[in-house]
């Protein structure tokens, strides 16, 4: 008895300290290089910090140097999972500048690639977010769909992911003749796998013990740290901009904004997946309905802004994504800055993670959808 | 007792859903001639590559060593990153008349984003963009081109 008493009082004697430890800059669950310092004691997460700047690129710098036609394909490399959203914004944020109506047809091309290219990357968060819980299954389903958007994005613009679709004015180029037919047999496919998805990742009882309940955002938060996007959406903070603030064609469409109120890691999970449905039907209701007309409007050569400050937000995949130019009359923009939904929506991960395992912090990356060129840009 | 039950039911039910999903992959295993992968390097001749992918710039010249390049510049100032650089030289016709003709249209592949404004402001359509898409080299030299054939000159009636 002596003996177990001397070992429970060395026991008393040990420190339990905090340590840390890095997480990243090279760390698969990460999606990128973005490094987490994280304050933990045993498994428990104290403390989390982000550290950008492994990939800067200077965007809004070169920016500065580029005329706004070249504007575009440096926005495809923020987020480039939403690049067609991202050009919009950009290309809305000129023509609302020089005050020019773009044709009906490029409104209506516009909002079904921009909600194709929505698809895509919540397929690919999808996949990934398996991933990141053990499931390469859920990899390899998510990758083989996205697929066949990609071939009808190769087929409309020639490129796979850095489009540069959206320009000043309209799109690059016109639809191809078979692209109503290609999307309509995609919608088709995809309305038989997303059901698939869903018996193979929502159900799963791994994948629920470690997503419900955990990691709760709370409306207020939401809003208090920038969060944006279906992250915040599923806390139940209505900020689906296509809904609240129409660009393009979402003033003619009927679809549901997706809200919930609980806000934990599974409630992200299922806001996704409930906003590819609404996607598909975004798209089902303008495929056929395309207007006839020019794909693009006839542009200066040059395009010179008038002087002042042009804002123009739009909805990416990840959130709100906003366009501020400064113009001095140039065919330069003085300073322009990017207001990208990854960046804010980084920063409320120490809220959230604080007393969550570091097992959880995975889960709570995911549901994020990082991407890092968004956020170090 | 109640406890015991509903710890077993949530057993099997965890069970049923780690069966439900299995189902899905069980599918595809037993299935597999329908989702075969793309057999890359042997199917080259075969392959189709969508008619406006942006592999890389090309100037097309027709039978004569003729192109449509008229020298102007507006693809260098509109490439966002100088991928394109252009040389110019002075032509002399017989009536003693200068005129400007392209010298050397100077291309980096490797610096190119593929954005596609320089085809796109072309005045003449003198440069498209080609289909291929293995550009894998060696050396990084070699990714400098030059896109006007040696002795080439423009076509008839091409103006600026």
């Amino acid at each position: 008895m002596d003996e177990l008493k001397e070992v429970m009082i060395a026991n008393d004697e040990i420190r339990t300290d905090e340590y840390l430890i890095n997480m990243g800059p090279q760390h698969p669950s990460t999606h990128g290089v973005l490094r987490l310092l994280v304050q933990l004691e045993g498994e428990i997460v104290h403390n989390v910090q982000p550290h950008i700047g492994y990939i800067h690129s200077g965007i809004e710098k070169m920016a500065e140097s580029l005329s706004y036609p070249q504007l575009g394909h440096l926005t495809d490399r923020m987020d480039y999972l939403s690049a067609i959203q991202n050009t919009e914004a950009v290309a809305l944020c000129v023509e609302n500048a020089l005050q020019v109506e773009v044709p009906e047809r490029v409104k209506y091309i516009r909002t079904i690639m921009a909600e194709l290219s929505r698809l895509a990357s919540h397929q690919l968060w999808w996949c990934v977010m398996g991933m990141d819980m053990g499931a390469l299954t859920t990899f390899f389903y998510g990758l083989r769909d996205r697929e066949d958007i990609l071939d009808i994005f190769e087929e409309t613009c020639g490129a796979r992911l850095t489009l540069n679709y959206n320009i000043p004015g309209g799109v690059m180029f016109d639809i191809y003749p078979n692209f109503q037919r290609d999307v309509k047999a995609f919608i088709k496919k995809f309305k038989t796998k997303l059901p698939e998805y869903e018996r193979l990742l929502s159900g799963n009882v791994i994948f629920t013990e470690r997503t419900k309940g955990v990691a709760y955002l709370s409306k207020e938060d939401a809003i208090a740290w920038g969060v944006t996007g279906p992250t915040a959406r599923a806390s139940g903070f209505e900020c689906d901009l296509r809904k609240h603030r129409p660009y393009s064609a979402y003033d003619k469409v009927q679809f549901k904004e997706i809200l919930s109120d609980v806000g934990d890691t599974y409630t992200r999970y299922q806001v996704r997946m409930a906003e590819m449905w609404e996607s598909i039907s975004i798209i089902e209701q303008l495929i056929d309905n395309i207007p006839e007309g020019d794909f693009a409007l006839k542009m200066k050569g040059v395009v010179k802004l008038p002087e002042g400050e042009f804002y123009q937000r739009v909805e990416t995949a990840r959130g709100e994504f906003g366009v501020f130019i400064v113009s001095d009359g140039k065919k330069n923009p003085y300073r322009v800055k990017f207001r990208s939904p990854g960046f804010s929506n980084l920063f409320a991960i120490n809220h959230i993670a604080k007393g969550w395992k570091i097992a959880d912090l995975v889960a709570i990356m995911s549901t994020f959808d990082l991407v890092i060129p968004d956020i170090d840009r | 007792m109640k406890a015991i039950y509903n710890y077993i039911k949530e057993i099997l039910q965890g069970i049923w859903t780690l069966i439900t999903g299995m189902r899905v992959t069980a599918k595809y295993f037993f299935t597999p001639w329908k989702h075969v992968t793309q057999q890359y390097p042997e199917n080259r001749e075969t392959l189709k590559i969508a008619e406006r992918f942006r592999g890389e710039v090309i100037m097309p010249h027709n039978e004569n060593n003729e192109h449509k390049c008229t020298g102007c510049g507006i693809c260098e100032i509109n490439c966002p990153n100088g991928s394109i650089e252009i040389i110019t030289k002075t032509l002399v016709n017989e009536e003693g008349k200068k005129k400007r003709a392209i010298d050397q249209h100077i291309y980096h592949l490797g610096m190119c984003t593929f954005c596609n404004l320089c085809i796109k402001a072309c005045p003449t359509g003198a440069i498209v963009m080609d289909q291929t898409f293995e550009h894998a080299v060696w050396d990084r030299t070699l990714l400098t081109k030059v896109l006007n054939k040696p002795g080439s000159k423009i076509m008839e009636g091409v103006k600026e």
